[in-house]
């Protein structure tokens, strides 16, 4: 394996690819069939902290930080407290008339892009680099891989910085709305 | 560990989130399953600029520069925007719920039927 200078053993990353992968969906299957809800966002940390290390064999470091951050120390803490604020209505999470329908609906897209995922010609880096590209390219691919942030900090503030300011306003707005709506009247 | 293993697993994630958030009555385990499908796109978002070379690569050396090379990561930031979506829709969601909890004594959102009629 070429790509970006791993070290890792081709195995060892397979046996975890495996283990996170199983663990992540047993349980998110958890999450959408437990009816105790605080059970169910237990199982939600594990898919996040599953997804975390998922990021870190696909080399994006950074991002697995910041799914700890902000998902297992955020998102998760925030829905722990919900619920804990709603527990006297707490009826557990029955599924209501359509479930049937809807499971059928979810399996056929699923299905569908299950075989979008097979039978769609990617063109693979891994191939790229064994041929079509040029050696710059190649070193330079390399180079990136190498160390991540740099880069990805110049694409935040160079590339996309119109996305970032516009989503930096979007946080702003969402703080505000969910303080008008939880104030005490 | 290749690319379509990574897809299947998105999608396969993204059903089970679709599933629980359009059969949950509970608000919070519809918020919840909606967290679901946001990891499995970013799983699959990231998957994508792992093992997918960008067109501003396959070109000759003169066309290469760093901004060429910067392409490569475009999946992390998709990702990175994602998760702020995420984190504010949360916020507003929870909001939402406790708005409902204070008004209606009820986190179903089946109850929420201020609109109806």
């Amino acid at each position: 394996m070429s790509l970006g200078s791993g070290t890792e053993s081709a195995l060892a990353t397979d046996i975890a690819f495996w283990v996170i992968a199983v663990s992540v969906i047993i349980s998110a299957v958890a999450v959408v069939h437990m009816r105790d809800v605080f059970r169910a966002a237990l199982f939600l940390v594990v898919v996040f902290l599953g997804t975390a290390g998922l990021f870190v064999l696909l080399r994006a470091e950074f991002l697995a930080v910041v799914q700890v951050i902000v998902y297992v120390g955020a998102i998760s803490v925030l829905i722990l407290f919900a619920i804990l604020m709603t527990q006297d209505a707490e009826q557990g999470s029955p599924p209501n008339r359509l479930r049937y329908p809807v499971g059928l609906l979810a399996f056929l897209l699923g299905a569908a892009a299950v075989f979008t995922a097979l039978n769609t010609e990617w063109t693979l880096l891994a191939d790229a680099l064994q041929g079509t590209l040029t050696t710059e390219a190649a070193q330079m691919v390399n180079e990136v891989y190498s160390n991540t942030i740099p880069q990805i900090a110049s694409l935040l503030l160079r590339d996309y910085v119109l996305a970032f300011e516009a989503v930096s306003v979007l946080l702003l707005a969402a703080i505000i709305g969910a303080l008008v709506l939880v104030r005490e009247r | 560990m290749s690319l379509e293993n990574f897809l299947i697993l998105g999608a396969i994630l993204f059903a089970i989130g679709l599933y629980g958030a359009l059969s949950k009555r509970n608000a919070i385990a519809v918020l919840m399953s909606i967290e679901l499908m946001f990891n499995a796109v970013n799983i699959t978002a990231v998957a994508l600029s792992r093992y997918v070379v960008p067109a501003s690569l396959l070109g000759d050396a003169a066309s290469i520069t760093d901004q060429a090379a910067r392409t490569l990561l475009t999946g992390q930031i998709f990702s990175i925007f994602i998760i702020t979506v995420a984190a504010a829709e949360i916020a507003l969601g929870v909001a939402i719920v406790i708005a409902l909890y204070r008004s209606r004594e009820t986190v179903f959102v089946t109850d929420a039927t201020q609109l109806k009629n």
